[in-house]
């Protein structure tokens, strides 16, 4: 944490016993927080992340999706990447969580039927997560950082700058090719979102703006003198660039109806 | 620096990985929740970044930690639209019969 850095790297030469001591304290507190804290994030992030895969209502998989991201932006806070916590919530929680939701509630699934290879599939699922945990475990315990990793740090964290504008700092300079990459996957898959889901249904009327703009006076107005008594016949044209149905509907009277 | 050491975030890391994996095992005819294992994996790796991170006062970590958000966020619209045009044509959502394509 930063304040516990900032108070512990205090030259101690300069306080008096009682100050040094106070503030070791406070470190003390400081450090005995967070961890609390962390556990407590841990535990309701892996409960949460639990029930998404085990919940038999795919809504409520989603809800606790949603409370899955909010633990981990909790552990990203006390990671000090509170940029990515507030990105994490906003884009997460707010965008794609929601989009599921969506999804979940718009089509009419019945998942009580998808439901039925849960058990079937439980002894395969188990041994292969049982598989997982045994080799990370492995890896955990083998683990060691090189002491060469201090001195391979691409881009060291600013003194005296907010995390928001470190990030913005090395996020337009030094990745800013890839910024714009990822702004190009995102444009793909908006542009693949929208090209999937549309469809034209048929005997669906919609408005034409194109033919609408095009239609002029003579097109579909025409002043004819009609004599009294005589009847009026309406000749159509024979190329109506406007397609319009009304045109059509004037159909000419036979001659010798009057 | 982190206030509680990087194997605990390892640890937990780890831990929501595994219950992405096993997610996806799970539920295998339902691809909405195999679709969501797949979030909770890519968070674990998140977690992984951002402790990292942390823990070696490097930025990069960060960096990369959006890079994945932006593109899982992406992954994520992209499966949706293809589960919504999936339902329209088959009525369901089991991946068990998806056979269109010959597979």
């Amino acid at each position: 944490m930063v304040i516990a850095g900032r108070r512990r790297s205090r030259p101690a030469s300069r306080l008096t016993h009682h100050t040094a001591d106070l503030a070791a304290h406070r470190t003390l507190a400081a450090v005995v927080i967070v961890t609390l804290a962390f556990y407590a994030f841990a535990a309701v992030l892996i409960a949460a992340a639990a029930m998404v895969v085990l919940a038999r209502n795919p809504v409520h998989a989603v809800l606790f999706l949603i409370l899955t991201f909010f633990n981990a932006a909790a552990l990203f806070l006390l990671a000090g990447a509170e940029f990515l916590a507030m990105i994490l919530v906003i884009v997460y929680v707010g965008a794609v969580a929601v989009l599921f939701l969506f999804v979940v509630m718009m089509l009419d699934v019945n998942f009580a039927a998808l439901r039925e290879g849960f058990v079937r599939y439980l002894p395969i699922g188990a041994v292969v997560g049982i598989v997982l945990a045994v080799e990370l475990l492995f890896l955990a315990s083998v683990w060691s950082l090189s002491p060469e990793a201090p001195r391979l740090v691409a881009e060291p964290v600013p003194p005296g700058v907010d995390n928001t504008t470190a990030l913005g700092r090395v996020l337009y300079t030094e990745y800013f090719y890839l910024f714009q990459a990822s702004g190009v996957i995102l444009l793909v898959a908006m542009i693949g979102a929208i090209v999937l889901t549309l469809r034209d249904r048929p005997g669906v009327k919609r408005q034409d703006v194109a033919a609408q703009s095009a239609r002029r006076v003579q097109d579909t107005l025409a002043l004819v003198k009609v004599t009294p008594g005589s009847g009026m016949i309406v000749v159509p044209k024979p190329a109506a660039d406007c397609g319009d149905e009304r045109e059509q509907a004037v159909e000419p009277m036979p001659p010798g109806r009057h | 620096m982190l206030a509680v050491g990087l194997g605990h975030y390892l640890a937990v890391a780890a831990i929501l990985f595994t219950l992405g994996t096993v997610g996806i095992f799970l539920n295998r005819k339902n691809v909405i929740v195999v679709l969501m294992s797949v979030e909770l994996m890519l968070l674990a790796v998140n977690l992984n970044l951002i402790a990292f991170a942390a823990h070696l006062g490097d930025l990069t970590g960060q960096i990369f930690t959006m890079f994945v958000l932006t593109v899982a966020a992406a992954e994520a619209a992209i499966g949706l639209a293809i589960i919504v045009v999936y339902f329209r044509n088959r009525g369901s959502i089991e991946v068990d019969d998806v056979r269109m394509m010959g597979g």
